[in-house]
């Protein structure tokens, strides 16, 4: 007959059982997300992020803009009337790690992209005062004078292509992203041409506004300028992600 | 609790004795709080059947209650309990009592709405909401603009136009402001000339031989302003370039330099680098056609018109 008392008396079972119990309150509660079907939506237009806004995805960990900003629309109405359609997880698919983030001291971001001018985001970085008067951020104005260093960006998509993010490396990957993003995506994800790529999309947009070099605002603009945009909403009926749910 | 219940209250002890005298005392949990947490159990295993609870291999129980919505096709659906289903009928529920107003708003011409007392108080109360969330980043609360950054909204003059249907377009697919730079087209002297000649506009005390100089070479071929400012430098809408004869400055800050030298400076600063800024981005999309031309009375009240 089992008697409480052997737990109490017996500091290795009770180590045990414990760690048992509690592992399958995770097990329970995190494992299955793995094997429903319909966690991750199907939708069109998610790409991974490009050789730039990837760097700016760096710098925006760097600095901490999840410690007040997060990227995860929550269905609300109030969200929904603010900040645009409510998140969909395969908006965030290929982010190792997600930055929904919880503390929400400033807006959401997961819709900025585009809202704004390139323009008014570096300003605003700079010197967020200057344009909102009531604002608690920060200044980061040396992100328009440091250069990015991108001298590690192929290790760096070599990285996230080992968690599953799909940068190509053969001919064989490329070919799968060619059919799976289109060729102009595809080029984009290609870890061999990721340096002229991301020189080049600096170059061509020029998102700080001073083309003589590539500065980290280039990079982190470039990044926020995409954060949201890459699903078309209005390709999609208003209730067709309620059946992932 | 009296000191005769107190000593009343004898506590018994579990009967476990160890290292010969170690004993521990049985306090048995309150009854109110051991029914307390029978109901919270049963309250869980309701919960489990009327929400989404347990996950069975690739699925999981999607529980009995339900929630029924219209989707924007107007087709009728009850699906399980889930929080993007009730964003929906919420949303209906909203878009219903907002739905006089904006099938009034939709099916009145813009001057209507602006002579309408009610249309125009429900542009003011929804507008503002509207202006405040994506507008006045750029433009500022109450559409002051910013001197270097974003127009105006509140004067009469209007880069692009300031009609309502002016602004409307404006809304619908943004702007981007652009000039030309004239460095190493101009020399140091020219633009001089030049920037006395706009700010003799406004009657600086400039040196009147140089702003003669600026009118010739404003409508000169070499510098060609008035290709985009108009002959009389009033600008041109169509292509948004800037009224210079108005007291009212947008990149070069004019008002706050002291000196005429620091005003002439502002201007030649401009004309130098000329312009690839002034970017107001485009909002269909993001915001419906109704919101919009609900924010285009709403700016036409701040001051359009002109």
């Amino acid at each position: 007959m089992f008697k409480h008392e052997w737990l109490e008396t017996n500091i290795g079972l009770l180590t045990i059982l414990t760690m048992l119990a509690i592992s399958i309150g995770g097990l329970v509660e995190i494992a299955p997300l793995f094997f429903i079907k319909n966690t991750v939506e199907k939708v069109d237009g998610v790409r991974p992020y490009t050789p730039l806004e990837l760097r700016g995805r760096d710098i925006y960990q760097r600095e901490g803009c999840y410690l007040c900003h997060s990227q995860m629309i929550r269905p609300f109405r109030d969200e929904a009337l603010r900040y645009g359609h409510y998140s969909l997880a395969a908006e965030s698919q290929y982010d190792h790690p997600f930055q929904w983030g919880s503390k929400r001291t400033g807006p959401d971001l997961a819709r900025v992209g585009k809202k704004y001018s390139n323009e008014w985001m570096v300003a605003h970085l700079v010197s967020p005062r200057s344009l909102v008067p009531e604002s608690v951020m920060p200044n980061f104005p040396w992100l328009l004078t440091t250069q990015l260093d991108y001298s590690d960006i192929e290790d760096r998509m070599r990285a996230l292509r080992i968690a599953g993010v799909p940068y190509s490396l053969t001919k064989a990957e490329y070919d799968a992203n060619v059919k799976k993003f289109g060729k102009q995506t595809a080029d984009m994800l290609d870890i061999n041409k990721a340096r002229q790529n991301l020189i080049k999309q600096a170059e061509d947009n020029d998102y700080d506004g001073d083309p003589s070099n590539i500065s980290e605002m280039d990079a982190l603009v470039a990044y926020l300028q995409v954060l949201g945009t890459m699903v078309d909403f209005s390709k999609y009926d208003d209730d067709e992600f309620v059946k992932y749910r | 609790m009296s000191a005769s219940k107190q000593q009343a209250h004898v506590p018994q002890t579990t009967g476990h004795v160890w290292d010969g005298d170690l004993q521990e005392y049985n306090n048995p949990l309150p009854n109110w709080w051991l029914m307390a947490f029978y109901a919270s159990v049963v309250f869980a295993v309701i919960y489990w059947f009327m929400y989404p609870a347990w996950p069975i291999a690739g699925t999981f129980t999607t529980g009995f209650k339900t929630i029924t919505y219209v989707n924007n096709k107007g087709v009728e659906k009850t699906v399980h309990w889930n929080t993007r289903a009730l964003l929906l009928q919420e949303t209906n529920e909203a878009v219903k009592a907002q739905k006089p107003y904006f099938d009034k708003l939709s099916s009145m011409s813009f001057e209507q709405i602006a002579k309408d007392p009610e249309m125009n108080s429900f542009v003011l109360s929804a507008g503002k909401e509207l202006f405040s969330d994506n507008c006045a980043p750029c433009h500022q609360q109450g559409g002051a603009g910013k001197v270097g950054f974003a127009p105006n909204l509140t004067d009469d003059d209007w880069l692009y136009g300031g009609h309502f249907s002016e602004i409307n377009h404006t809304i619908t697919y943004g702007r981007h402001g652009y000039m030309p730079p004239f460095a190493g087209v101009l020399t140091d002297q020219q633009m001089t000339e030049l920037a006395d000649y706009i700010l003799s506009f406004e009657k600086y005390p400039v040196n009147p031989a140089s702003a003669e100089a600026g009118n010739q070479l404003f409508h000169s071929e070499t510098a060609a302003c008035y290709y985009c400012h108009g002959a009389d430098a009033k600008g041109r809408k169509v292509i948004g370039s800037a009224n210079l004869t108005d007291s009212i400055w947008l990149w070069a800050n004019v008002p706050a330099a002291k000196t005429i030298a620091d005003k002439e400076a502002a201007i030649k600063t401009v004309i130098t680098g000329g312009l690839n800024r002034g970017v107001m981005p485009t909002w269909q999309g993001r915001l419906s056609t109704d919101q919009i031309k609900l924010l285009t009375v709403y700016v036409h009240d701040l001051g359009g018109g002109q």
